[in-house]
């Protein structure tokens, strides 16, 4: 039995508050009109004129070329309102990577639970609850997520999907070809389903797991058994519908068929090393002693092997496109390798490299301290990979880290502990009481 | 005189364990163990250390890598840098994504071959060598353990009857 700390608790109140401020704040520095995004932009190219010299020369030389034009004014015209739409979308896509990266933890967690009960696996069963803990911030991060495509689909109130101009729509041929697909009142209704889908198997399991423990047989654990199997196919063919609307949609004129997959390889390493950290702390306080070493030892395997796992799917789909370098697929990682490449290569030290050396010793995954810190590096890597699938496609070259993410970070954070540990703190206990695979699981031993 | 040893037979794994561990606790030296399939646990009851074979395995695939990297730098990058269809031949960095695949592959290639071939050498396993069986039971369904002598033969016989041995026998060793 949890009590959530007071310590812990106010935390992630403090996090929200600084977050919320700081989200405004984004949102009232974002400019209105275009001579305040001229005056944004000059102020960031005076601040960085040693390393954008290369970025002087190439913009120098495209102002001579279209001086030659009649129509150079017309282009300038619409690249500053291009720039404006860079820049409001700035707080927006901090907003939307925070969110949605706060929600695949707990959808990573959510798969991984499923996955366990499917595979009927031995070991796990002492960390269901730590489970649905963490899948409890299922529920309200679909919410934010959901209103947040309302406002962006249904109200317009920004230009992260350029699909969804009609405009836009008007004036391009490709567009118009994956309109059948790609119209706003289908992008709501998939995105509506597939989050209802998942948070109702969350609530169905969770419900028939706590009926289990005051059961006489074993019905609700069969129930939850077929469930998670249906839960699994629906999930991997939602998912990769996610993946299309939600990051492929940000750059409609391209598409990779790995995408999806890759996507979900960041969303399940990131949720099981969640797990592994909710565990140690939990046991930390002394709460989880029916957890031993060996658990741990395993889920620290996960987090290794999912980890390369991620880095296999991110360089299948980078050399590829790099090998064979059709325009039209290689402009995405253009952008990308150009002017994202710290966080574009950076993120392959902290999610391949750190924790493909840090947890190859066995002795080392046994140690919670080290599953905390690998956890850590792991946790900022996929942030990392979140950032890179959408500033690139909505900001561009006009990207920073700054207030707005950094506060949409610390947002999502606190409220991701505040429902985590809420929801622990109100099971009745933290061991299942009438699992089947319960005994098994209580000395495991590796 | 240490060439005489006492060897005895069980046929099940579970009485073998306890066997074992009394044996131990008696401050016998255990000299070997011979089973017909691998019994969990069987190495920390005889007090084995530790293999150290996964990390001669991480050696290896570095030294892998190693030749990996400096086989293909020298022949696409030093050596003959041509251009391949528009490939980038001018550092190693720059073509570098066409070469991992290789440098994988190199890297699982040492580190599993290298690796088994030392755990061949360690174990002194080879064609034609002579195999070292003392009961041809122990391949089927027996397990032995084996115990130099030093004079106590009474006493040690006494004992593995008592761990429920199905036969105990004294010969020389080989």
């Amino acid at each position: 039995m949890y009590t959530f700390s007071n310590r812990l608790r106010i935390t992630s109140f403090i996090l929200m508050i600084v977050g919320v401020l700081g989200i405004g704040y984004g949102f009232l520095s974002a400019p209105s009109t275009i001579e305040e995004a001229k005056a944004i932009v000059a102020s960031t190219q005076a601040h960085h004129a040693g390393g954008h010299e290369q970025a002087h020369d190439s913009a120098a030389h495209h102002e001579n070329t279209t001086a030659q034009t009649d129509a150079h004014a017309d282009d300038h015209a619409a690249h500053d309102a291009h720039t404006l739409s860079k820049l409001q979308n700035r707080p927006w896509s901090a907003f939307l990577i925070a969110a949605f990266f706060f929600f695949m933890l707990s959808v990573g967690a959510l798969v991984f639970y499923a996955v366990q009960h499917v595979a009927q696996a031995g070991w796990s069963p002492v960390l269901f609850r730590i489970m649905e803990g963490v899948t409890a911030y299922l529920v309200p991060g679909a919410i934010i997520l959901y209103v947040f495509y309302v406002l962006t689909a249904g109200f317009h109130m920004n230009h992260m999907y350029i699909w969804m101009d009609s405009d836009i729509m008007a004036a391009d041929k490709i567009l118009q070809l994956k309109s059948g697909y790609l119209n706003i009142p289908f992008f709501l209704i998939r995105s509506l389903l597939f989050l209802g889908g998942w948070c109702f198997y969350r609530y169905y399991v969770v419900k028939q797991s706590r009926l289990q423990d005051e059961a006489e047989d074993y019905t609700p654990y069969k129930k939850i058994f077929k469930s998670s199997v249906f839960f699994l196919l629906f999930f991997f063919v939602t998912e990769s519908v996610m993946a299309w609307d939600w990051f492929m949609g940000l750059e409609p004129h391209w598409y990779s068929t790995l995408f999806a997959w890759y996507i979900f390889a960041s969303m399940f390493v990131s949720g099981v090393t969640v797990i592994a950290m909710v565990l140690v702390y939990l046991k930390s306080k002394g709460l989880v002693d029916f957890v031993n070493d060996s658990h741990l030892h395993d889920l620290g395997k996960y987090i290794f092997g999912l980890s390369i796992f991620w880095s296999y799917l991110w360089f299948g789909q980078f050399m590829l496109i790099w090998y064979a370098n059709i325009p039209e697929e290689s402009a995405y990682f253009m952008t990308r390798v150009e002017h994202y490449g710290i966080v574009f290569f950076g993120m392959l030290v902290l999610n391949f490299v750190f924790p493909f050396l840090m947890l190859m010793n066995t002795d080392f995954k046994r140690r919670g301290w080290f599953i905390i810190m690998t956890g850590v590096v792991v946790l900022i890597g996929h942030y990392m990979d979140v950032f890179q699938w959408v500033m690139p496609s909505t900001v561009g070259e006009l990207w920073s880290f700054g207030i707005p993410e950094i506060s949409s970070v610390l947002f999502f954070l606190g409220l991701f502990i505040f429902v985590t540990f809420n929801a622990i703190a109100k099971m009745p206990s933290l061991l299942e009481k009438r699992n089947p695979l319960i005994e098994e699981s209580k000395h495991f031993h590796y | 005189m240490a060439s005489k040893v006492i060897q005895a037979l069980y046929n099940d794994d579970d009485i073998l364990m306890s066997a074992v561990k009394r044996v131990r606790d008696a401050h016998h030296h255990i000299d070997e163990v011979y089973t017909p399939f691998p019994v969990h646990g069987l190495d920390k009851a005889m007090g084995l250390a530790p293999t150290r074979l996964a990390i001669c395995s991480f050696l290896y695939g570095c030294v892998g890598l190693a030749v990996a990297i400096a086989m293909m730098n020298f022949i696409m990058i030093e050596d003959w840098p041509q251009n391949i269809g528009g490939k980038p031949s001018f550092s190693f960095i720059e073509n570098s994504p066409a070469f991992i695949p290789i440098m994988f592959e190199m890297t699982v290639f040492f580190a599993a071959h290298l690796m088994v071939i030392t755990f061949y050498m360690r174990s002194k396993l080879w064609p034609f060598k002579e195999a070292e069986n003392p009961d041809i039971r122990t391949t089927d369904d027996h397990f032995l353990m084996e115990i130099v002598l030093n004079n106590n033969e009474e006493e040690l016989t006494k004992l593995l009857v008592d761990t429920g041995a199905v036969e105990v026998k004294v010969s020389e060793k080989h």
